[in-house]
C-alpha cells in the first residue's frame, strides 16, 4: 500500500480509491476531509486502498437518473467493506451478492472514472 | 404538551395548474378553518421546502401570499422527516411560550411542476456529490441497497414486502382524497416493473401534488381535542455510504426519547403513523421500532393486525405509498390522518380507538428520524 498524499483517487480521475485514518484513535474512513470524524485528531494519514473487500449490499438500478446513463441501466450499484476497514459506493458485476470477495477495477461511466467490482478470483 | 386545533389537506395526485404556494395555501386555509382560527390569530409559522420553488425565504414568500405577519416564521429541511420536525418544533414553540398559534404547512406541485425525470434527479442529490453521484444512483436505489442488506440480514423476501403496499392500497380505497385507490395484489407488486432490485414500481411510493397543514396551539380551540405529548429525533449519519449499518437505525432512539417525554410505553400505543416511502423503509420502522419482530411486518400486514378495524390501524389513508408524496406534505398527511382519527372524522376509515398514536418519519436514507406521540384528550 503506497502513501500517496497527493490524493489522487477515482473522484478526480485517477484510477485508484483512497481512505483515510487517523494517527490518535485508528479510525478509518472514505469520505475526505482534513480531521478525524471520531476524536477530531488532525493527524491525519491518505492512503490507497489494494481494491479488495467483501460485498454489503447491491441493487440492481433500472431506471437511471438521467438521460446519460439510461444507456448504461441495468447496472449494479453495490456497497463494499473494503479490507482496509471503510465502506464505499461502487459499481460491480450484475451477478455479485452479499458475501463475494470482490476486487476492483475502473470504467468508464458517461464521461468519469468509477471503481468497478468483479468477482475476487481465489488462488 | 401543545394541541393540534386544526388540520388540512388537499387531495394528492396530479394537480395541474396549482403551484407550491397554491397547494399550501389550500391546505393552511382548510386547517385555519378547521381550527376556527383566523389569520390574525397565527404568531408562529413554520414551513418546509418545495423543489419547485426553492427559495432562501419560503415562510415569508408564504406569509406574504397567504396574508400573515406572524412573530416567528422560519423554514425547516430534513427531508421526509421534515414534517415531523416541524410539528415538534411547533409543539416546543408553544410549550415554551414563545407562540400561541403556530401554523405548519407544506405544498408542492412535484409531479405537475416539474415532471417525474427531474424529480428523480433533484431527490437523488442526497447523495454524496463526489462519492456516490457520479455513480448514478436514484433515491430508490439507495433504499435497494438497504432492503437487499435488511432482507438478506432478517430473511425477507420480496412477497412479504408487496404485503405493506397492498395494505396501503386498501386503505387508500376508502379515501377518496388518495392518488391510486384500485386494489393491487401480492402478485401485482410483485409483476410491476424493476425500479432499483429488490423494489419494483409498486414498492415505491408515487411523485405527487398536494398540500397538508395543522395549527398546533398552547390551548385548545374548540371540542376536538388532541394533544402531542411527547416527541424525539436521532440522526445518525446522511449517506447511505456513511451510514454505520444497513440493519440498525435511529428509529428505536428516537420513539424511545419520544416515549420518555410522554410517559408512555409502546403497548399504550393504539394507532400508528409511520413513513412509508418505500415497502422496505416501513417494514424496517416497524421492526426496528419494535411493533413487530424481525422480518414479521408483511405477515402482520396480511393478517390485518394493521387494517383500519385491526388491533393497530396503521396509515388509514394510504400513507406515501397510495395516498401520495408531495416531499414535505407526505407525512404531514399522516399527522393529519391521525387527527381525524382522533376526533371521529376519519368516515369510512375510522378506526375503533385510536387514543394514542405514534407517529415517526425518517428523511434521506433512513437519515434523520423524527417521532411524536399524540393522544386523544378525555
Amino acid at each position: 500500500m503506497s502513501r500517496d498524499c497527493t490524493g489522487g483517487d477515482w473522484t478526480g480521475g485517477e484510477p485508484a480509491i483512497a481512505y483515510q485514518s487517523c494517527a490518535g484513535c485508528r479510525a478509518r474512513w472514505y469520505f475526505r476531509r482534513d480531521f478525524c470524524p471520531r476524536c477530531g485528531g488532525r493527524d491525519v494519514a491518505l492512503d490507497r486502498a489494494a481494491g479488495t473487500g467483501t460485498v454489503y449490499a447491491t441493487t440492481l438500478v433500472a431506471r437511471a437518473p438521467t438521460e446519460a446513463l439510461r444507456p448504461h441501466a441495468p447496472y449494479l450499484v453495490l456497497l463494499v467493506d473494503a479490507d482496509e476497514g471503510f465502506r464505499m459506493m461502487a459499481h460491480g458485476d450484475p451477478r455479485l451478492r452479499i458475501g463475494d470477495r470482490v476486487c476492483a477495477r475502473f470504467v468508464r461511466l458517461a464521461d468519469r472514472l468509477i471503481p468497478y467490482f468483479d468477482p475476487l478470483s481465489e488462488g | 404538551m401543545s394541541w393540534i386545533t386544526g388540520v388540512g389537506l388537499t387531495r394528492f395526485g396530479s394537480l395541474p395548474g396549482r403551484g407550491a404556494l397554491d397547494l399550501m395555501s389550500e391546505a393552511a386555509g382548510a386547517a385555519l378553518t378547521d381550527a376556527g382560527l383566523r389569520r390574525e390569530n397565527i404568531d408562529g409559522l413554520i414551513c418546509g421546502y418545495a423543489t419547485t420553488l426553492p427559495h432562501l425565504m419560503l415562510s415569508t414568500v408564504f406569509a406574504e401570499h397567504f396574508g400573515l405577519q406572524p412573530h416567528y416564521a422560519h423554514a425547516i429541511q430534513l427531508g421526509g422527516a421534515t414534517g415531523f420536525a416541524m410539528a415538534m418544533l411547533a409543539h416546543h414553540l408553544v410549550d415554551s411560550g414563545a407562540a400561541r398559534h403556530v401554523l405548519v404547512v407544506a405544498g408542492e406541485n412535484r409531479l405537475t411542476g416539474q415532471g417525474r425525470d427531474a424529480a428523480v434527479q433533484a431527490l437523488a442529490q442526497v447523495g454524496h456529490p463526489d462519492y456516490e453521484l457520479p455513480l448514478g444512483p436514484t433515491i430508490p436505489a439507495y433504499y435497494g441497497l438497504v432492503a437487499s442488506r435488511y432482507m438478506h440480514e432478517y430473511g425477507i423476501g420480496e412477497a412479504d414486502l408487496a404485503e405493506l403496499a397492498v395494505l396501503m392500497r386498501r386503505h387508500a380505497a376508502r379515501h377518496p382524497g388518495a392518488q391510486f385507490r384500485a386494489p393491487i395484489t401480492v402478485a401485482d407488486v410483485m409483476g410491476s416493473k424493476p425500479i432499483a432490485a429488490p423494489l419494483k414500481l409498486l414498492d415505491c411510493c408515487p411523485v405527487s401534488d398536494g398540500g397538508a397543514a395543522c395549527v398546533i396551539s398552547r390551548e385548545r380551540t374548540g371540542a376536538p381535542g388532541v394533544r402531542i405529548i411527547g416527541a424525539g429525533q436521532a440522526h445518525t449519519h446522511q449517506h447511505v455510504s456513511a451510514a454505520a449499518s444497513l440493519t440498525a437505525f435511529g428509529a428505536a432512539p428516537a420513539v424511545a426519547r419520544a416515549f420518555a417525554a410522554a410517559e408512555v410505553t409502546l403497548g399504550d400505543v393504539t394507532y400508528l403513523s409511520i413513513y412509508d416511502s418505500f415497502t422496505i423503509t416501513l417494514a424496517i420502522l416497524l421492526e426496528e421500532i419494535g411493533i413487530c419482530g424481525r422480518g414479521e411486518a408483511g405477515a402482520q400486514a396480511r393478517a390485518g393486525r394493521f387494517d383500519h378495524d385491526g388491533a393497530l390501524p396503521l396509515n388509514t389513508h394510504g400513507g406515501l405509498l397510495s395516498y401520495g408524496h408531495c416531499g414535505v406534505g407526505g407525512a404531514m398527511a399522516h399527522l393529519v390522518e391521525t387527527q381525524l382519527q382522533m376526533t371521529g372524522r376519519a368516515g369510512a376509515r375510522q378506526a375503533r380507538d385510536p387514543g394514542l398514536a405514534l407517529l415517526h418519519g425518517d428523511g434521506g436514507v433512513l437519515s434523520s428520524h423524527v417521532s411524536l406521540v399524540v393522544e386523544r384528550a378525555r
